[in-house]
């Protein structure tokens, strides 16, 4: 049976690491919105079997608060920005796909070696997650990089969140209850700001373009 | 533990209750009463540790030893004079259109809970919290940076969100990693995070893990460290913000940062039995003092100067702190305290100086001391006791970290000294034409508080010459629990 839950686990992290490559080979923004929503629903299922495999209880909460937080609130918080600011298309990222797909795959290959050593050394019944978790969290810093444009580059930064989430999940069966409570709450506060700050830029510079916001440079 | 139950609670009652009032005349009157009501209970926290050494509260979840102490109190009481500050400076901006009612209401209670934030994250025990707090302090500073909503603002915000978002992410997975090599030895009960337990355990945890939790928490707060490569928030958040802001990133956030870096650090030698933190420590810091040096020179807005200063400072302070031992330690924790100081109160200086002006550009602003002397000298005298002048706090600090630099990594001294006279020529350079020379600023209709700047000059004059020797005994302790 935990071979079995050992197995579906490994599954499930290859699965989030898909949806990290399709984030990053993604245009369409409504399309970015819906991997991340079925990134979210990934890490609950991982999260839920990790918690029945090993007895946590508590991971069955913080479950829960992924699934209300990341596939329920934020997805739907991000529609309603994309339709206010209608910016439901976007075609610009700054290189070009099949190069960021190479880029990722090298990512990839050292987020494993980097990992390596420790995996060996993890107690945990899922001893390759580290990597892909460590891997997921470089690809959602390279997507930042990549846009041009501030909402695939806010849902690269929750992107990122979800692979430390799943880091903290498969290494060490999830962190403290109350440390858990303050990053979701930290990153609930956070999307908030982010998304005030969207209709902010918007109303100031009259695009969402980033590269807009160049004016402060050293001269 | 009733003390430090105020320490917190005051500044969080503070943040809610000026989010409701906050708008009004009387806020910025309310702001400084709860920074006094919070400086007030780090000094009774403060004696009881004096007298009663280490003390843990809430089942573990905070403990304050000499280390933190001292910092709770610096953070506290830079916290008061800022309030101070800010109150006629904040008049005046809402004089002149910058500051709403509401824009007031938002920055008074988000300067509460930034107070909040740090005393938080100084005191908690648990190095989870401690992530949490941190970020959380980034969040309240981006919506002080922004807010007067000018264009640059925004994206001075923009940038700065995004960057430390993304550098602190890397301190969570370095968290992550520390709980994995701390779950081995103490088990998932046993408070694994607890900065204590971990410290009682170090020698045990895996060096593997350490290592690579060490380089990704280095990462993380060393972004809010504003280390270079990874500093290109921080001239931007202190330049478009408002200035009491400035201040209290300066004097306060960078500072909890360090200690943030500190804690990890200890973990850190107890488990590699190598130097590979401290020589990390070293390249960076002297990297940043470098880097900053030069830059200082090409500025052209007074507060991205002393930004760039900032980080000069904290370039020097980490790498003090990475020749590790008892001197370099002392001269690391005075450094912080001089630096918090004097950096405040020129800023506090410059916002005058810049109101008066009406603007931030270094060539517009002459003359500052036919207008109004203490404006300038307060300037003056701030850049010289930032600059290491004798007989300034700065000057023993720095002159402390270049003995111990020449005895222990000889060959960083030629570099540390060429950045320290550069940043000299740079800044001397463009402040003694501001304070003297032909006069082109006019007066304020509110007279400037100048009691924050004297004060904060007053001590680090203080600092130089001699060293209370309660502070003296604070700061022997705090460097030998770094492993001095």
């Amino acid at each position: 049976m935990t071979e079995l839950v050992g197995q579906l686990i490994n599954l499930l992290a290859a699965i989030l690491l898909m949806l990290s490559f399709a984030m990053i080979s993604q245009r369409r923004i409504l399309s970015l919105i819906h991997l991340f929503t079925a990134q979210g629903a990934t890490l609950v299922a991982a999260t839920v079997l990790v918690g029945y495999a090993t007895q946590q209880p508590h991971l069955y909460i913080s479950a829960g608060i992924t699934l209300l937080l990341k596939v329920i609130a934020i997805p739907l918080l991000l529609h309603r920005v994309i339709t206010r600011l209608d910016v439901r298309w976007d075609v610009e990222t700054l290189i070009n796909i099949p190069m960021t797909m190479i880029i990722g795959i090298a990512l990839v290959i050292f987020a494993f070696n980097l990992a390596l050593p420790i995996s060996k050394l993890s107690v945990s019944l899922a001893r390759g997650t580290l990597g892909i978790a460590l891997a997921c969290v470089l690809l959602s810093f390279m997507m930042m990089i990549t846009r041009s444009k501030a909402v695939p580059q806010v849902i690269g930064f929750l992107s990122m969140e979800n692979g430390l989430f799943f880091a903290a999940t498969s290494a060490t069966y999830g962190m403290p209850m109350v440390v858990e409570l303050g990053i979701a709450l930290d990153v609930l506060v956070g999307i908030l700001i982010l998304g005030v700050f969207l209709f902010h830029i918007r109303e100031q510079f009259d695009s969402l373009d980033i590269s807009h916001l160049e004016k402060l440079k050293e001269d | 533990m009733a003390t430090l139950f105020f320490v917190l609670g005051i500044p969080l009652l503070g943040s809610f209750v000026l989010a409701l009032s906050g708008h009004r005349d009387a806020g910025r009157e309310i702001n400084v009463a709860f920074s006094l009501g919070t400086f007030v209970a780090t000094c009774v926290l403060t004696t009881e540790v004096i007298a009663g050494g280490p003390l843990f509260a809430w089942n573990r979840e905070f403990y304050i030893d000499p280390l933190n102490v001292f910092l709770v109190t610096l953070t506290a009481f830079v916290g008061l004079t800022t309030a101070i500050f800010s109150r006629p400076y904040m008049r005046v901006e809402r004089d002149h259109g910058k500051m709403t009612p509401n824009r007031m209401r938002l920055y008074h209670s988000m300067y509460q809970l930034f107070s909040f934030t740090m005393l938080i994250a100084l005191t908690t025990n648990n190095l989870g919290i401690l992530w949490v707090a941190m970020e959380a302090a980034t969040l309240t500073t981006v919506l002080l940076v922004s807010v007067y909503r000018t264009p640059a603002s925004l994206e001075a915000a923009w940038k700065y969100f995004i960057l430390c978002g993304v550098g602190i992410a890397q301190a969570l997975f370095g968290t992550v990693l520390l709980y994995m090599a701390a779950e081995k030895v103490i088990g998932t009960e046993g408070g694994a995070l607890l900065w204590t337990n971990l410290d009682a355990v170090k020698a045990q945890l895996d060096p593997a893990i350490i290592t690579l939790a060490f380089a990704f928490l280095f990462i993380g707060y060393g972004t809010k460290v504003g280390l270079v490569p990874m500093h290109n928030w921080l001239p931007d958040a202190h330049a478009e913000g408002p200035t009491p802001v400035s201040a209290v990133l300066s004097g306060l956030l960078l500072n909890v940062a360090v200690y943030a870096l500190l804690r990890c650090k200890v973990l850190t030698d107890g488990a590699l039995h190598s130097q590979l933190a401290g020589q990390l420590m070293i390249a960076f810091g002297l990297l940043s003092v470098l880097v900053a040096a030069f830059f200082l020179s090409r500025q052209k807005d007074v507060k991205r100067m002393f930004a760039y200063s900032s980080i000069e400072h904290m370039g020097l302070i980490t790498f003090a702190f990475g020749i590790g031992g008892p001197i370099a330690n002392y001269a690391g924790l005075l450094h912080m305290t001089v630096h918090s100081l004097i950096k405040s109160g020129i800023f506090f200086a410059v916002g005058h100086a810049t109101q008066k002006a009406g603007t931030q550009n270094m060539a517009d602003i002459r003359g500052l001391i036919k207008v109004s002397p203490t404006v300038g000298w307060g300037l003056m005298l701030g850049s010289l006791a930032i600059l290491g002048m004798p007989p300034f706090g700065v000057f023993a600090s720095e002159f402390l970290i270049l003995t111990t630099a020449m005895r222990e990594q000889p060959w960083a001294t030629p570099f540390l000294l060429l950045a320290l006279g550069v940043a000299f020529a740079a800044v001397f350079s463009r402040v003694q034409p501001m304070v003297f020379g032909e006069t082109s600023v006019r007066p304020l209709a509110h007279p400037p508080a100048l009691l924050p700047v004297f004060a904060h000059l007053g001590l680090g004059l203080m600092l130089g010459l001699y060293i209370p020797p309660y502070l003296d005994d604070w700061y022997r302790q705090a460097a030998r629990m770094m492993g001095g």
